[in-house]
């Protein structure tokens, strides 16, 4: 039905693009971490040696494991919270599905900067919820540990990536059809057994896609560290970004940035494969 | 029909309550405190007024940024509504070598942390000899959203039937005039959702920016500038007025949504 | 095979299984079942026939457990059942759409009912193995639902239903998404094994000539309300109103003036015990035959009448005979090659059942003639 010229027009402005401003630069970033900086400046000398020094330096492994954690604890609690949300919202919201739906959405499209902010702003010496515990006299102090740490890294990524796991879990409870709900009752399976024998084996692919959604956004967020996090919550992403700015590096930080794309790409292939394997008609 | 399930569970209520109130609770916060004369911390809040806000209408900085992230907003529009097309199109419709490597690529920066991506097009930038500007940025974002728009307009073409498009040849149009008058009316509401929506994120976005910015501030990122001056609740009046508008589009998006995908909820992005 | 191995079990030996006592049920502003009381014997073949909208499925809903009635109540061997959830409930379900597990393959979907009790690992075996032979699936046990035909699910539901050995079966329209040679192989080996397996079967069906074939008595429902309910024998022989006539096989509805033991209907007359008045009576086609070809009839109606249309169907024929005053009546006769002209018919009074008027109804009653 379409000619060849047809399919060549609309093919070829989209290929093009993507080839020159996203495979080139990926392929230009491959290329850096390749080469050198000597005495301030650049050197197109290929080399191994900053892989080398990745494998080497243990200061680069704490780091990532640091940053593995956190991302695996954002996406634990996301899904703790998220999870719950969307078996409320598909099973038992009733008439009132649609607009709770939208509820949850909404805070999806409020910036990312002005969520991380608001964290600041509650958590610090001087923030709200220090005054809000003074002022109900639980402490005398503010405590000064919520803010700067691990911890305010991991509440407000989870805070963000919530609504992101919620997503694709609810649209895969909502496609369970009800019928095979009723049909394990039937059987004689009360509520409990059914959501671990039916609902939940058939909500995998969705569990799967948010949750790597949220560990890898929150493998390679750099953002959050900077405002929340202080220097006890660094994690890569600011290391490659420092390599880029002020410790000017930037074979060393496309090295790192390379092994962060490979991690991604892996992850979702493995989940990719995994989801297929949980999926059902 | 309902199932006595809507009826109970009541702990499973009280959770999903708790869950909704973290996920609002701080943004309460903040619009609460940018009504707040004393500053943004502390509690409570004693004294209202609007003298922050005040301050925000008269913050020249704020405003240029403003003008500046509307540019590119609009210009990413443009773009990524126009390749994303195209690349649904020949998605939809082409085949030709290396189509899955393409669909992947397409969708990768939806998934990957910006970092890789802001960084990837500064270093192509850099090779280019490009100055970093607004038009880095612009084609940082412009670059990122196409997936959104691919996405968005690949379900929307899913939906148009195959038959309308060839009863239009059938009946003498030509591939082109088939195009404009059947398969883009069709789109449409897809169009008009996908703009919202990159329009947000592009308005919204701070990661890719940060390595392509040169010496004109995004809105995001004039505001983190801020924050490294220290925090007022001028800041805290921005967001709320970033919050609001965010919610009007969202609105808006979703009702236009509603009416092309009808009552089932969809994913609002499609992973890879 | 043994009967024996799925009989229910705790089924009362009295002579009633499932007893609904004016049950009613609205959604909202809508009312689909009103007082509605029926009851079910052992090991009893008990169809729900109506039309969509009738109610029928709302029934079996309430009697499974995943709708409360409005009103009323529901009991089973003699203890309160619609009080109880469908999970604790001796009652079992086949779906219309087989709501087989996806995730699980055959053998692991029927014995998801005992897995569910955690009944012994050798037991669970001995039982799949046993329902999957009973509906011919044995060598399919390994495959997976999606790739399985329409027919073969249905098989696949009723083993896992039935392995269950429930007091009550209930069958939500399990043949109306098979084509029609496989309905009617899947009519006869559902007949065959609820005999053997001696379980009462609740079905629910809008197609009247499959209620026939199965049932041991049809519940004909009709907005929400009993029409009647009886053997498919006497409910095709005796309906009981003129819906139920017209809903269940073909008729020829009379209205006719009675008096003195004596009905007109037009140019006819014969005897009857109804009383006096208005009367509308029912008379099936295959009731009136030609009167040349046939024997003597008792109480015998003659008329004479101009054949207008012959509607062949292979063994038999429908003729459209005009009375006179353009008084259509429907007959089925034995085919016997084309007919046309002016003959003389005949019917036994004895076939002229009087039924009750409908109530109000928006079905049009095209074959309600009254003489002129």
């Amino acid at each position: 039905m379409y000619s060849r010229t047809y399919k060549a027009v609309i093919s070829a402005p989209p290929l093009l693009w993507v080839g020159l401003f996203l495979l080139l630069p990926y392929a230009l970033m491959f290329a850096h971490s390749f080469w050198l900086v000597r005495d301030g400046s650049l050197i197109h000398h290929w080399n191994l040696q900053n892989y080398r020094a990745l494998f080497t330096n243990p200061l680069y492994f704490q780091v990532f494991l640091r940053t593995a954690r956190i991302a695996a604890s954002v996406t634990l609690c996301s899904l703790l919270l998220g999870y719950p949300l969307a078996y409320y919202l598909s099973f038992h919201a009733g008439p009132r599905k649609e607009l709770l739906y939208q509820l949850v959405i909404v805070p999806l499209w409020v910036s990312y900067l002005v969520r991380g902010y608001a964290w600041k702003t509650i958590l610090g010496s001087d923030g709200v919820l220090n005054g809000f515990l003074q002022y109900l006299h639980i402490t005398r102090e503010p405590a000064s540990f919520f803010l700067y740490s691990p911890f305010a890294v991991v509440l407000m990524l989870t805070h963000i990536y919530t609504p992101f796991v919620f997503l694709p879990i609810y649209a895969a409870l909502e496609h369970i059809p009800r019928a095979l709900v009723e049909a394990s009752q039937d059987l004689g399976a009360d509520r409990r057994a059914t959501f671990l024998r039916v609902i939940l084996p058939l909500s995998i692919p969705g569990l799967l896609a948010g949750a790597t959604f949220a560990f890898v956004l929150s493998l390679g967020d750099f953002l959050a560290p900077l405002l929340v996090g202080g220097p006890s919550a660094t994690m890569i992403a600011n290391i490659v970004q420092s390599l880029f700015g002020a410790a000017y590096d930037w074979p060393l930080g496309a090295a790192i940035s390379v092994c962060i794309l490979l991690i991604t790409v892996s992850l979702l292939f493995a989940t990719e494969r995994l989801e297929k394997r949980w999926s059902f008609k | 029909m309902t199932t006595r399930s809507h009826q109970c569970a009541p702990l499973l209520t009280a959770y999903a309550v708790l869950v909704f109130a973290f996920i609002y609770l701080p943004i309460a916060v903040l619009i609460v405190y940018s009504f707040n004369r004393d500053g943004v911390g502390g509690f409570p809040p004693r004294h209202f007024t609007f003298a922050w806000y005040r301050r925000l209408f008269g913050d020249a900085a704020i405003w240029d940024s403003v003008i500046n992230s509307l540019l590119v907003a609009a210009a990413s529009v443009a773009l990524s509504l126009t390749l994303g097309l195209l690349a649904a199109l020949a998605l939809d419709r082409a085949s030709f070598p290396g189509k899955a490597l393409f669909r992947r690529l397409v969708l990768l920066p939806l998934i990957l942390p910006g970092i890789i991506t802001g960084l990837s097009l500064l270093m192509f930038a850099v090779f280019a000899g490009m100055q970093l500007s607004l038009l880095t940025v612009f084609l940082g974002h412009g670059t990122a959203l196409i997936s959104v728009a691919t996405t968005e307009l690949f379900a929307g073409l899913q939906k148009l039937e195959r038959a309308q498009e060839e009863a239009s040849l059938d009946l003498g149009a030509t591939p082109w005039q088939t195009f404009w008058r059947v398969t883009l009316p069709n789109l449409r509401l897809s169009l008009i959702a996908a703009g919202l929506l990159i329009f947000t994120l592009s308005m919204d976005e701070i990661a890719v920016t940060f390595f392509l910015i040169g010496r004109d501030n995004t809105l995001p990122l004039e505001i983190w500038g801020r924050l490294r001056r220290g925090i007022t609740p001028e800041i805290n009046a921005i967001s709320t007025l970033i919050f609001a508008v965010s919610v009007a589009l969202i609105v808006i998006w979703y009702r236009l949504r509603a009416r092309t995908i009808g009552t089932q909820v969809q994913e609002v992005l499609e992973l890879p | 095979m043994s009967a024996g191995a799925i009989s229910p079990q705790g089924a009362t030996s009295g002579s009633t299984l499932l007893e609904v006592r004016s049950v009613a049920k609205s959604f909202g502003a809508t009312q689909v079942l009103k007082n509605i009381s029926l009851q079910i014997a052992p090991g009893e073949f008990l169809t729900l026939l109506g039309e969509s909208g009738s109610g029928k499925t709302t029934l079996l809903r309430l009697i499974a457990g995943f709708e409360q009635p409005t009103s009323g109540e529901i009991w089973m061997s003699n203890e309160r059942l619609d009080t109880l959830p469908p999970y604790k409930r001796r009652v079992n379900t086949v779906f219309q759409n087989y709501a087989l597990f996806p995730h699980l393959n055959v053998r692991e979907n029927v014995a998801y009912g005992l897995r569910v009790k955690a009944a012994p690992k050798q037991e669970i075996a001995g039982r799949v193995e046993e329902a999957l032979r009973m509906v011919k699936m044995i060598s399919f046990a390994d495959a997976r639902p999606a790739t399985l035909s329409g027919g073969q699910q249905q098989r696949i539901a009723l083993a896992r239903a039935l392995i269950n050995r429930p007091q009550l079966l209930l069958l939500d329209e399990p043949l109306s998404a098979l084509d029609a040679n496989l309905r009617k192989q899947m009519q006869s080996e559902l007949k065959a094994l609820q005999r053997e397996v001696g379980i009462a079967f609740l079905f629910v069906t809008h197609d009247q000539d499959e209620a026939m074939a199965l049932s041991d008595r049809i519940a004909l429902l009709r907005n929400g309300a009993l029409e009647q309910i009886a053997s498919p024998r006497e409910i095709y022989s005796c309906p009981a109103t003129a819906y139920t006539a017209e809903f269940i096989g073909q008729t020829n509805l009379l209205r006719g003036e009675v008096k003195n033991g004596l009905v007109r209907w037009g140019a006819l007359q014969w005897g009857t015990s109804h009383a006096n008045g208005a009367a509308l009576f029912s008379v099936r086609p295959e009731a009136i035959r030609l009167a040349d070809v046939s024997l003597e009839l008792p109480e015998a109606v003659r008329f004479r009448g101009i054949i207008r249309q012959q509607i062949y169907s292979g063994a038999s024929e429908l003729l459209e005979i005009d009375c006179g005053d353009n008084q259509i009546l429907r007959a089925r006769i034995p085919a016997s090659g084309p007919l046309s002209g002016e003959h003389e018919f005949v019917f036994s009074a004895s076939d002229a059942v009087p039924v009750t008027e409908t109530r109000a109804t928006n079905r049009s009653r095209a074959t309600d003639r009254e003489p002129r």
